[in-house]
């Protein structure tokens, strides 16, 4: 359903721990997405890209800790909210809908790539809309750090092969009954 | 609708989430259901132990086992009357019941009618991908009449079921459409369909990207959110769900019916339900 970057409208924050307590959210479904989508591929033996989702959760792992710590006191009481998003899904999760059992690294990477992108431009939305000065720096700050992730997939991606046509042939395809 | 005892603790919808991987194909959008199903339950703040979710069989009906509140993953096409069953005798209960179109429409349907009817406190959500998934693709009661395939060469030529209206005519008190890729829109309407007293239907688009992955790009784009607020007229209801195009997304109908609780027996130990039994 997120096919672009501005799926997000950007949130009215009203203070740094609101700000936190987004940011934080974004995070977290982030990290519950990639694990789930690698749990779907341990499912469906395809462990190599199992292996690629969980190793962009534990990154949004990280960054989720980090961003608690960065947050400290800000937090406002209570966990973050599950789902207070204007688009359909978070910035920072992949589609569940646009995985596929044979898909090759480069496509899961390119997916992580959009997803990571998007969540640049959703923190540098809030950074240029907000008026707390507090909140402009931080949301500038998480758009630096996905950024970053940003350059980490491209450099992962520049060290593969492109991929083959056909990678979705399945030599024994699941079949309608006859 | 059940009292919230303690709300004031707060959930996450990972609070909600079994051990259990779910089977099915990646990219299939009940996947996304689940989810929205996890954060509903996070947002109405129900501990897991005071939740029960019923279903039938189909890919759809796997649901239950992916939750670590109650479960039942019961008989094809009854999913409806174990939970009516047990929502009559645990009121304390908050029951969800998750089904597909072919457990809930086709085998099912005739539940499903009686349930809208009884208008027990239960919230049944449809994963609908107009075919049987579990069982290779077989049309469904709400597959287009020209879906060609070679178990169905040239399409059944058969009008399809329209799920909202018959729910409507049936006595149901709360009907509502979603699509899976809009997960936090169907997380929204299972927390309505769950606050509002009574049977509540809720009917998700849910793509099968493994036999129907035509389906899959197309609804995607031809999803909207209804342009007219929700009704409480049955006969204005009638209409629009009459000439709906079957993509109209959000809560289309609520009514005020009162739903129907039996007052629980006096004697209830079971030597009293041995004699009334007794010939
Ligand atoms: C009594 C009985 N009849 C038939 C079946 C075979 N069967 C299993 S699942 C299914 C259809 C499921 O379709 P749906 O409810 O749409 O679920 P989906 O797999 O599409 O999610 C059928 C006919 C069965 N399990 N039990
Ligand atoms: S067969 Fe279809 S409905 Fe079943 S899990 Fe696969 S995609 Fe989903
Ligand atoms: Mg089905």
């Amino acid at each position: 359903m997120t096919d672009s970057l501005q799926s997000n409208e950007p949130p009215k924050l009203n203070s740094v721990g609101e700000f936190f307590a987004q940011a934080l959210a974004i995070e977290v479904e982030a990290t519950e997405r990639y694990s789930l989508l690698a749990d779907q591929m341990e499912v469906h033996n395809n462990k190599e890209i199992a292996a690629i989702f969980r190793k962009m959760a534990l990154i949004e792992a990280e960054h989720r800790n980090e961003i608690a710590r960065r947050a400290g006191d800000a937090l406002v009481a209570g966990r973050p909210a599950s789902f207070s998003w204007t688009g359909p899904d978070g910035p920072e999760a992949i589609d569940c809908e646009s995985v596929h059992y044979l898909m090759t690294p480069r496509r899961a990477l390119t997916l992580a790539r959009f997803n990571e992108e998007r969540a640049v431009k959703y923190f540098e939305a809030i950074a240029a809309a907000a008026i707390n000065p507090q909140i402009a720096t931080f949301a500038a700050e998480m758009a630096a750090d996905e950024r970053n992730h940003v350059i980490w997939v491209d450099q992962w991606l520049d060290q593969l092969a492109p991929d083959e046509a056909g990678w979705d042939d399945d030599p024994d395809p699941p079949v309608h009954s006859e | 609708m059940n009292m919230i005892p303690n709300a004031a603790k707060a959930f996450i919808p990972a609070d909600y989430k079994s051990a259990v991987k779910p089977v099915w194909c990646p990219g299939c959008g009940d996947h996304s259901v689940l989810i929205s199903f996890q954060r509903a339950l996070a947002e109405l703040a129900l501990p897991p132990e005071q939740v029960a979710i019923i279903s039938g069989i189909g890919c759809s009906s796997r649901i239950p086992a992916y939750t670590n509140c109650y479960g039942f993953h019961g008989v094809h096409g009854r999913s409806l009357a174990l939970a009516s069953g047990l929502k009559v005798a645990r009121p304390d209960l908050t029951v969800l019941v998750a089904s597909g179109d072919g457990d809930g429409f086709s085998i099912g349907g005739n539940h499903f009618l009686h349930a809208c009817r009884r208008n027990i406190d239960l919230t049944y959500v449809v994963m609908d991908n107009r075919i049987y998934g579990m069982t290779k693709g077989q049309p469904s009661p709400t597959t287009e009449p020209d879906w060609d395939t070679a178990i169905a060469p040239g399409g059944t030529g058969l009008s399809p079921f329209h799920p909202l209206v018959i729910a409507l005519a049936s006595g149901a008190n709360f009907i509502a459409r979603g699509f899976s890729g809009d997960i936090g829109g169907c997380a929204k309407l299972i927390v309505d369909a769950v606050r509002t007293p009574g049977f509540s239907f809720v009917q998700i688009l849910s793509p099968c990207v493994t036999f129907r992955d035509d389906q899959q790009k197309s609804w995607k784009n031809l999803v909207h959110a209804a342009i007219v607020p929700e009704t409480d007229d049955p006969s204005r209801a009638a209409r629009r769900l009459m000439t709906d195009d079957g993509f109209n997304t959000g809560v289309l109908y609520r009514g005020h019916r009162k739903p129907y609780q039996p007052i629980p027996l006096a004697h209830s130990a079971p030597s009293h339900l041995e004699s009334e039994f007794a010939i």
